[in-house]
């Protein structure tokens, strides 16, 4: 697994916020499980950056929608600790305190985007292991990785679900706590894993499904 | 955004502090801090930019520009502005989101006949 170190330089200046559209065989299968079920619908869980496009879609297609900006949460200055050796860590448990907080096997589909490759390390299996805890026996996760071609500046996207199996795709830019909200600065990639790294991450779900694509994403799809 | 101009409208400033159940016949504007309850059954409800409501809101139609804490019942629809901070469960019978506001929490459609469906404007 490659690790990239937080670098002292951000560069200021307006959001350029680009949107690209990318065909994703992982929405494929989530879409075909979403059509397939009738009655009260399902819940689903999307972790990325409050979408409405995400909310039209699911519930336009009647089931529940329900969104927590999770990267967007990990970045509260509250969440900031030191560890044993002096070193700045986010504090796991209080972050799980306040996020995710949902019964057990509550949820059919899961949409953690790329959250995992750009989480603090220290959130990244407490966090995939309270997802385990909510998800109902069957229900399918979806996760993009980057893959080793990438570099500590891939841009970092939201997803917008625009169709069965399309997404639209829009570079995120956060305020930076202390700074001005004009100044906003995009998510460092954190790590890229290994296919080692991401079936252990994983190792506590029945099943694992790759997708391969032409760009530097892996598309996962994990069933509980 | 200005305050809605629909017939009578009653508005709580932005230096307003209340704490309690809130309830009555006509819309409200909020800009100022209301934590407990409010319910407004078929009016509408606006948080303006400044208001921070840390309560659940029943209303007919629900317009957040500022902060939200609470679940929202609304019979008609709601409306998260791009300045939106919203924590809690939305049920509402239409949706509209504009980008750059800020949810975490439940949507639930749910139509006027009780069953759920599309329903975003």
């Amino acid at each position: 697994m490659k690790f990239f170190w937080s670098s002292s330089k951000q560069t200021a200046g307006p959001a350029v916020l680009q949107r690209l559209t990318r065909r994703s065989s992982g929405m494929a299968e989530i879409s075909r499980l979403l059509n397939s079920t009738s009655g009260d619908g399902l819940c689903v869980l999307d972790i990325g950056s409050t979408s409405a496009n995400n909310i039209r879609f699911f519930t336009g297609m009647g089931h529940k929608n329900y969104s927590e900006d999770l990267l967007r949460s990990s970045l509260d200055p509250a969440l900031r600790i030191q560890d044993s050796a002096g070193k700045t860590v986010v504090d796991s448990r209080k972050f799980l305190d306040e996020n995710l907080v949902y019964a057990n096997a509550h949820f059919d589909v899961v949409l953690c985007w790329n959250l995992p490759d750009y989480l603090e390390e220290s959130l990244v299996k407490p966090t995939i292991d309270r997802l385990w805890s909510v998800m109902k026996p069957g229900g399918y996760l979806l996760a993009f990785f980057h893959t080793r071609d990438a570099g500590p500046d891939s841009i970092c996207y939201r997803y917008h679900v625009t169709g069965a199996d399309t997404l639209e795709m829009q570079e995120v830019k956060f305020a930076a706590p202390g700074r001005s909200p004009a100044d906003k600065q995009s998510p460092r990639l954190q790590r890229v894993f290994n296919n080692r790294h991401i079936e252990n991450l994983f190792r506590d779900f029945a099943s694992i499904k790759f997708f391969l694509a032409r760009d530097s994403i892996r598309e996962v799809l994990v069933v509980r | 955004m200005d305050a809605p101009h629909t017939g009578e409208l009653a508005h709580i400033g932005k230096s307003v502090v209340i704490k309690g159940e809130l309830s009555g016949s006509e819309d409200l504007y909020v800009d100022g801090n209301v934590e407990g309850k409010i319910e407004l059954r078929n009016h509408s409800l606006t948080v303006g930019p400044n208001g921070n409501v840390k309560a659940d809101v029943s209303a007919k139609s629900v317009v957040i520009q500022g902060k939200l804490d609470g679940s929202v019942n609304a019979s008609d629809r709601v409306d998260l502005r791009k300045s939106a901070i919203v924590t809690g469960d939305l049920t509402t019978q239409r949706i509209a989101i504009e980008e750059g506001a800020f949810l975490k929490g439940k949507v639930d459609i749910q139509k006027e006949s009780g069953k759920a469906g599309s329903a975003f404007s």
